[in-house]
């Protein structure tokens, strides 16, 4: 992948970079959802009566077709489907707060406005993916609970703090970035539901990868000191963002089955160095520096030599002793106790106008 | 935690004039009005349509992938639905 930018077949270029398009990552989400409308054509037939479920599910999996919240499947792959989908959906609505925090103080009434339509997207995605976790049978009673109890995760990336305005744009470029290099495979998933809302969520998250660089773009064309800022954000978001695609292959405790599952495509160092290989080019046209040392193009493999994040972090951090950890779920426990009487004042009303239309029937 | 979830409901949008709503996605509402609202702001932040209808999810009734093959059954061994199955003589225009 060269480094260009994800975004530039849909939204208009308003900060004079020339940018080409050479198949960057919208190509491949449109390419998954056409695969997606495809792949039905490829006939395989429904199970007979005395098919063995297992296997009709093996052959499914194996013609790249996909499974439906009613198809039968191994109980292991609904655990890891609930698990990881969960994850992910904890992580848009608790990725709301680190930007949430500038709103209120963003430079502009223009930058306001992205911005907030900006995290009402990531409450979106938060809801999209919600419901493709409760069509494998969990209630999004249960997936709330079990985030403010902290029995499922959220990416370890929203336990950092936003410390200034540069923070939002480095976000956006780097960890929307990321998570779009780790989406974009998604969107190709054997599971229906999921890859259906990885198509929708991809399409949006190109919009904040872009205005995260613009952020930065204009940040570094400006004073030395707004330049000063947006290297610091860098300096500060690179390596998480790093992490974000999990700990190195050799450790990783969930890939082999999900690769034999086809719900995960590619392994997280595979992703990590294509997220590598595609930054460095954005950071040179930025005019500001990834902060690693060992940054070189390495002609063998055409691809970055780079340095590895600290590992050991990332775990400390998915223990809960980032920065934010107490705060970020504090915060969400706070914010889902306070709605509790709206949510209980509509049930009410619903309940009152649903006695109204019995009694008048 | 003792709390009544709030009812699913399936979204079905009508992107432009002249295409069939399609099935989108489905959110948790109170009631009907509200489901519309929250289909609107979740499913047509970026103008994907011009009409929105909201089904209770359980007033869906479904036929299930088990009974899928004695379902569809029917219409697997009726090759001449199809224009394709009928031979025609060459030289016959428009038809």
């Amino acid at each position: 992948m060269l480094p260009s930018c994800n975004t530039c077949p849909v939204y208009g270029n308003d900060f004079g970079i020339e940018t080409p398009d050479d198949g960057g990552l919208l190509r491949q989400v449109e390419a998954a959802e056409e695969e997606l409308r495809h792949a039905a054509g490829r006939g395989l037939g429904a199970p007979l009566a005395d098919t063995d479920l297992q296997e009709y599910f093996d052959r499914v999996v194996g013609a790249d077709q996909k499974i439906e919240p009613r198809d039968w499947m191994p109980e292991a792959y609904r655990r890891t489907l609930i698990r990881q989908i969960a994850q992910h959906a904890h992580s848009e609505i608790i990725g709301m707060q680190p930007e949430g925090n500038w709103i209120s103080r963003a430079p502009s009434l223009k930058r306001k406005a992205i911005l907030l339509a900006k995290v009402q997207d990531e409450a979106g995605h938060g809801l999209y993916l919600y419901a493709a976790a409760e069509t494998l049978g969990i209630s999004r009673d249960e997936l709330v609970d079990l985030l403010l109890a902290g029995k499922q995760k959220y990416s370890s990336i929203f336990n950092y703090p936003t410390l200034t305005w540069a923070d939002v744009g480095a976000i956006g470029w780097l960890v929307d970035g990321a998570a779009i290099v780790n989406q974009v495979p998604l969107c190709r998933c054997s599971y229906g539901p999921y890859a259906r809302a990885m198509i929708r969520v991809c399409k949006e998250e190109s919009f904040h990868q872009r205005q995260g660089y613009e952020i930065l773009h204009t940040l570094s064309h400006g004073t030395e000191a707004q330049k000063a800022m947006a290297q610091d954000a860098i300096n500060r978001w690179w390596y998480p963002s790093l992490a974000m695609f999990g700990p190195p292959d050799t450790d990783s405790t969930h890939s082999a089955k999900s690769m034999a599952w086809k719900i995960k495509r590619f392994s997280n160092d595979e992703l990590r160095q294509r997220f590598v290989d595609m930054c460095v080019g954005q950071a040179e046209i930025l005019g500001l520096t990834l902060p690693d040392p060992g940054l070189r193009f390495n002609e063998e493999r055409q691809s970055y030599d780079f340095t590895q994040p600290d590992y050991d972090e990332l775990m400390r951090v998915i223990a809960g002793e980032g920065p934010c950890n107490r705060q970020r779920i504090d915060h969400r426990r706070a914010a889902h106790a306070e709605g509790a009487w709206v949510r209980e004042a509509a049930a009410a009303y619903a309940a009152k106008q649903h006695q109204r239309l019995e009694v008048a029937a | 935690m003792s709390r009544q979830q709030w009812p699913l409901w399936e979204v079905f949008v009508r992107a432009r004039r002249g295409l069939s709503h399609t099935h989108v996605g489905s959110l948790h509402a109170p009631d009907a009005e509200l489901a519309l609202r929250n289909a609107r702001d979740l499913y047509t932040r970026r103008q994907e349509g011009v009409s929105i209808w909201v089904v209770p999810a359980t007033a869906i009734t479904a036929s299930s992938p088990d009974e899928k093959d004695a379902f569809f059954d029917p219409a697997a061994d009726k090759v001449y639905r199809h224009p394709t199955f009928y031979e025609v003589p060459e030289g016959v225009a428009h038809l």
